[in-house]
């Protein structure tokens, strides 16, 4: 018996135990395959966005280049602290190296996780799906920009307002009369007096 | 992060052929009802898995960073054995990486893959499930001869002086030459643990809300405007959904199905009926959440009007165009029996003391506790209810 796992482990070079985890972990992945549309990896019509190529972009990309890159900035940054310390003739309590590469970690870590965040790359996707547009809206809605905001600002004059004295124009003849939002910023007087209104009635949405 | 993972699917009540990737096959939990109760469960179970998820990003890449050396063996497998296990370590750490990747664009609504979403992330997960019950399976002894190898006061006392390499192995991580230690590692323990509290202070906000939500600097969820009462966060404008304003002016009905006919109500006649007001959570995938005071009809008053006395379901239909397929599409949704009788599930005329701004539904939209916010419907213009 014990000849025979020997022998195996020659041929396989572990436990069968190991195969046998390897066995079942394989067949759930198969499954997943199997159940799972693996079309969805590869894009037809722009074969760069596909996953497959991402995966292996980012393979290459970072042990390739950026990992190589990196390890070799931390060696220079570990020269310089070894020169820096033979000059000043004694041991520093700690290396100035890690002055440099902890806010360098952190910044990068930041940089790395809210890069759509900081470089406004999903803006565009937001600010286009948010407005911005030539909509047509109804006289008692006051739509402003703010140009500091690239977000579309929304104030709503309630429907609270339908039926009183302030609320007039919605009774004029031919039902509700429509504004064309254009992509010009407002005047400050109307800004102001959409903030107005908002104020009257209350109601009134920010985005 | 697999179990929340997994609960989120379930939130959605795949049943209903609602929750995205409609077909999975097996590789879910067992089917069950989405419970209404605790309000907070999806706030919960949902922010955990983006919360949580956020904070590991440092963790994880300490953890890669421990094992490249391993990247750069020559050869890199020896046997079939190794060769069987590199494979799997590409399912792990290909998993983990595009999880994380497609996670941080998809609550920074940087929808730059054109591939639907929920599908990729939920079988990424299930390859990364694959390859990490393979590697646990493989690797549990190691790590606790690890961990036994050196105590973890020792650890906290040692300098960077004083810090030692590991014994030499053929298959360990230890170079040949060791140089001498640059950090000790306590050092590497405090940084990464700082890094991940770091994280934590940067994005937990967007769950916990209150004072905490101004912390959240680079998150789309930190960011408030205004201190009116209906400044918290939505998922989609009215702009983005496509609604029309005519649509929802004074022609304007709420349509119930189910009963003998159908019954069609004004906002005035819904107000005239009789008013619960709750203080409800309300969730979404992205993990941001936010508590507000929200009152209108009940539910299961209205399936009375409509004439359904014990409802099975409740399709509720939005006036919001049809979305985006890579992102899935939320113009309907169905709610289970529990969540239609729930005592607070409403159908939303106001929130916080005003009517709901055009943003958060206006004229109705639908509440219901522990459900996840996409399925919480604006904008309603009929409910079908389905009797038994």
């Amino acid at each position: 018996m014990s000849e025979l796992l020997a022998r195996f482990r020659r041929f396989y070079g572990s436990h069968p135990l190991h195969l046998l985890t390897m066995v079942a972990g394989f067949s759930l992945a198969g499954y997943i395959l199997f159940t799972f549309n693996p079309k969805a990896l590869w894009n037809p019509h722009a074969w760069w966005q596909s996953i497959a190529v991402w995966l292996a972009a980012a393979v290459i990309f970072h042990d390739l280049a950026l990992f190589p890159l990196y390890a070799v900035a931390d060696r220079l940054l570990g020269i310089a602290a070894r020169r820096q310390r033979r000059r000043r003739r004694g041991q520093l309590r700690v290396p100035g190296r890690n002055h440099v590469r902890i806010p360098t970690l952190a910044s990068g870590l930041t940089l790395l996780m809210f890069w759509p965040g900081i470089v406004k790359q999903g803006s565009a996707t937001y600010s286009a799906a948010t407005g911005q547009n030539s909509a047509a809206v109804p006289r008692p809605l006051a739509v402003a920009h703010r140009g500091s905001v690239q977000r579309q600002r929304l104030w709503l004059r309630g429907p609270t307002c339908a039926g009183s004295p302030s609320c007039p124009r919605r009774h004029e003849p031919g039902g509700p009369r429509y504004r064309s939002i254009g992509r010009h910023p407002p005047t400050t007087a109307r800004l102001h007096a959409a903030k107005d209104e908002t104020a009257a009635t209350g109601s009134h949405h920010d985005r | 992060m697999i179990i929340t993972g997994l609960l989120s699917y379930m939130a959605y009540a795949p049943r209903f052929g609602q929750a995205l990737p409609a077909h999975v096959g097996w590789l879910k939990l067992p089917t069950f009802d989405w419970p209404s109760r605790p309000a907070w469960l999806y706030r919960l179970t949902q922010g955990v898995h983006v919360g949580l998820g956020l904070v590991l990003v440092p963790v994880v890449i300490a953890k890669l960073w421990s094992v490249i050396p391993r990247l750069f063996i020559w050869p890199p497998a020896r046997s079939i054995a190794q060769v069987l296990e590199r494979i799997s370590l590409v399912m792990l750490v290909g998993g983990i990486l595009f999880e994380i990747a497609t996670g941080l664009l998809f609550i920074q609504y940087d929808m730059i893959f054109w591939f639907p979403w929920h599908t990729a992330h939920y079988f990424g997960a299930w390859v990364f499930i694959a390859g990490f019950l393979i590697h646990i399976a493989l690797k549990i002894p190691k790590m606790v001869r690890g961990l036994r190898s050196m105590s973890m006061r020792k650890v906290l006392r040692t300098n960077r002086e004083d810090t030692r390499p590991e014994p030499h192995r053929p298959d360990g991580l230890v170079a040949d030459d060791p140089v001498a230690a640059t950090m000790s590692r306590r050092g590497v323990l405090a940084l990464v643990g700082g890094s991940a509290l770091g994280v934590a202070v940067l994005t937990a906000g967007q769950t916990i809300g209150g004072i905490t939500r101004q912390t959240v600097l680079f998150l789309p969820r930190g960011r408030t405007h205004n201190d009116g009462p209906d400044d918290f966060p939505i998922n989609k404008t009215a702009a983005a959904a496509g609604i029309d304003l005519a649509a929802i002016g004074a022609a304007w009905r709420l349509t119930l199905t189910g009963g003998s006919g159908p019954v069609l109500l004004d906002r005035a006649a819904l107000a005239a009926m009789p008013q619960h007001t709750a203080r409800l959570p309300i969730g979404c995938v992205q993990g941001w959440s936010t508590t507000q005071t929200w009152s209108g009809v009940r539910l299961a008053d209205l399936a009375a009007a409509a004439g359904v006395r014990a409802p099975l379901s409740a399709r509720v239909q939005s006036l919001q165009k049809i979305a985006d397929n890579r992102i899935g599409d939320y113009s309907h949704a169905v709610l289970q029996a529990n969540q239609v009788l729930d005592r607070d599930a409403m159908l939303a005329l106001r929130v916080n003391g005003v009517d709901l701004s055009l943003d958060h539904g206006y004229p109705a939209r639908v509440i219901v506790p522990a459900l996840p916010g996409v399925h919480n419907t604006k904008w309603v213009s009929s409910i079908d209810f389905q009797a038994r």
